[in-house]
């Protein structure tokens, strides 16, 4: 589905050159749950961003169902993330100024969809996560785990195939982080959603169906 | 996704009170100044009660004579004289019609004293202004022809001398140790339409100075009235050729010896701008303008950059906003298309506001009695211009930071813009 090949990057200031990822291949496949691991600065969130066209690898390819993105135009990358991706964030990443109902809608927003269409399918979100009822409520008005429901369904609202999680319980406590897991486990197994997820928890981890580890930029057999 | 923008729009802007504050208070103040000022420009020199005729209307208020030789010079308003053995010979206007200068005079009621500004006037001064009578009519060159002492009076002068809207003609008024008949009473006019504006008017020959005196220079102000704007450079050309042939007045003062006339019959903005730049003012009319434009433009420029510069902080401040829309499909140039309607959103805000202040404005310069008879009204073209060309500065100074913070990598954009 998602295949990385010989992928490198390196972050250039004017006087120190750092090799974040070195030479990276990786091929993601349809329905699997992997779990990428690693050690603080290692350079996995590095490769989930490239991985979901966020950042721009220095050297390598990607390609995604056969077909590489060196070739795609901004407007097309815009409209690949829109309709095959949907990202969770460690730190949530919603935006503050809008309620919880307009955060979940933002990928319908970029696509020919009604708007009472917007808010039946972000309502469906919503429920999914168990937030039905703190639709009007802002960002700011909500916990640590509600906010990264709200982060998950607006990652599921526009039934992508590839969801690329990055330390999605990083920031809550283990009750949480588990409720936050399971709802990414069923996810994948009932709706057959594509995940990876950049964790550094070892118990996360082992709950995926497959785990690449990451040692400073190179990946580890 | 307008409905969106609309939403972050008002959201960003309750958010940051102060940035908005300062971006509605550039905008608005700037548009009210502009629309505030263009009113007052507008009320002094477009055509309005009671010169209703004025885009028809050539004026002669200076008749110059020049000693090139001693390089001396004499100038004022023209003589009655030159009136009519000259000016009226002109065949190319439809009418002629002249009156003097303001003058303020004391006139006193049950031993009160008032200050009145008086005009003398032809009869014709009444068929070329549009006076509206509130009671009686005009005098006419019967009167003149019979050396009556009539008057037309003003509201004003009728309100504060005999009574608030009482009935007058027919009574008498006492103007300078004369005694007036009555017989018209009109609305009075702004003080700024100053060729037409007085509290009262006497015929020409009721005046005690000696009018018929032999003189072109005097005191009165030609109006000249064209059956069609078209014709106004003709009778400017025929008023040219009558200079050309008026003979040299030999002055027994020995160091002045004129051998130049110069005398332009010019429209309204003309004639004003010729005292300004003391030549041709209706030549330097387009230059003037382009003045005016540039000023108008420069004034303009302030708030427009002040825009550039808050617009460019407020984008800055919301790259993670920007970096969330782009993992989640915005292009960059939908990105730019939401900053600019945000612009273009604010902007019309303070356009609207800009609207109420000048409303306020305007309606206290008309009715605060600072300028007595004041009817200011906006120029709606002006408004939109300005509103056009606001809208043109918030979308520039929308586009260029957004559409740099649209093309930030989106880990770029998620990590603040750093």
């Amino acid at each position: 589905m998602i295949r990385l090949k010989n992928i490198e990057k390196v972050y250039r200031t004017s006087t120190i050159e750092t090799l974040a990822l070195n030479s990276i291949s990786l091929e993601v496949a349809k329905g699997e749950f992997l779990s990428i691991m690693g050690p603080s600065g290692c350079g996995k969130s590095t490769l989930l961003n490239i991985m979901g066209l966020l950042d721009e690898p220095s050297k390598g390819d990607i390609s995604v169902g056969g077909e590489s993105i060196r070739d795609f135009s901004d407007k097309k990358i815009a409209r690949f993330r829109n309709q095959k991706l949907g990202f969770i964030f460690q730190s949530y990443h919603l935006i503050n100024d809008l309620p919880v109902l307009d955060n979940v809608e933002l990928p319908l927003l970029y696509r020919n969809v009604s708007g009472d269409e917007r808010t039946r399918l972000a309502t469906e979100a919503l429920q999914k996560v168990g937030l039905g009822n703190r639709m009007k409520h802002y960002p700011s008005q909500l916990s640590g785990g509600q906010k990264q429901r709200v982060a998950i369904a607006r990652a599921i609202v526009g039934n992508p195939e590839i969801i690329l999680a990055d330390e999605p319980t990083g920031n809550l406590d283990s009750a949480m982080g588990n409720e936050i897991m399971e709802i990414l486990i069923n996810l994948n197994k009932q709706e057959g959603t594509t995940i990876v997820m950049v964790t550094h928890d070892e118990n996360m981890a082992k709950k995926t169906s497959r785990l690449v580890r990451l040692f400073d930029g190179s990946q580890v057999l | 996704m307008f409905k969106n923008y609309l939403k972050i729009t008002f959201a960003v802007l309750k958010r940051r009170k102060f940035f908005t504050f300062i971006s509605l208070f550039g905008i608005s103040f700037t548009l009210m100044i502009l629309v505030v000022l263009t009113a007052f420009v507008n009320h002094l020199v477009s055509p309005g009660y009671p010169e209703t005729k004025r885009d028809r209307c050539l004026y002669i208020d200076k008749f110059e004579q020049i000693d090139t030789l001693k390089n001396s010079r004499r100038s004022g308003p023209v003589s009655f004289h030159y009136i009519k053995n000259y000016v009226s010979r002109l065949t190319s206007p439809e009418r002629i019609g002249f009156s003097s200068f303001t003058n303020s005079v004391n006139a006193y009621v049950k031993q009160t004293k008032v200050n009145l500004f008086y005009k003398y006037t032809d009869a014709n001064f009444w068929k070329i202004a549009d006076f509206e009578f509130l009671e009686g009519k005009p005098f006419t060159e019967q009167n003149i022809a019979n050396n009556d002492f009539v008057i037309v009076i003003n509201d004003f002068t009728r309100d504060k001398y005999f009574g608030k809207g009482v009935s007058v003609v027919g009574k008498n008024i006492e103007i300078d140790n004369v005694n007036y008949r009555i017989v018209g009473v009109v609305r009075g006019c702004p003080i700024t339409r100053t060729y037409v504006s007085s509290d009262v008017y006497m015929p020409y020959n009721t005046s005690k100075k000696d009018y018929m005196r032999k003189e072109l220079a005097g005191e009165y102000i030609v109006i000249l009235l064209a059956k069609d704007a078209g014709d106004l450079p003709e009778i400017k050309a025929e008023y040219q050729s009558l200079i050309a042939k008026l003979p040299f007045r030999n002055y027994s003062d020995k160091w002045f010896k004129p051998n130049k006339i110069h005398s332009t019959a010019d429209t309204f903005i003309g004639s004003f701008l010729s005292q300004l730049t003391h030549s041709d003012g209706d030549a330097k009319k387009h230059y003037v303008y382009l003045i005016l434009i540039g000023f108008a433009l420069l004034f303009m420029s302030l708030p427009a950059i002040n825009l550039i510069n808050v617009n460019i902080s407020r984008i800055m401040e919301r790259a993670s906003e920007i970096g969330i829309r782009k993992a989640f499909g915005a292009s960059s140039r939908t990105l730019t298309y939401q900053f600019v309607i945000e612009n273009v959103i604010l902007t019309l805000i303070g356009g609207v506001i800009a609207l109420l202040l000048s409303f306020g404005v305007i309606y206290y310069i008309n009715n605060s009695g600072m300028i007595p008879y004041a009817d200011l009204t906006i120029n709606w073209k002006v408004f939109l211009t300005a509103v056009i060309i606001s809208l043109l500065f918030g979308l520039l100074s929308g586009v260029y930071p957004a559409w740099r913070m649209s093309k930030l990598q989106v880990v770029q954009a998620l990590k603040g813009g750093e």
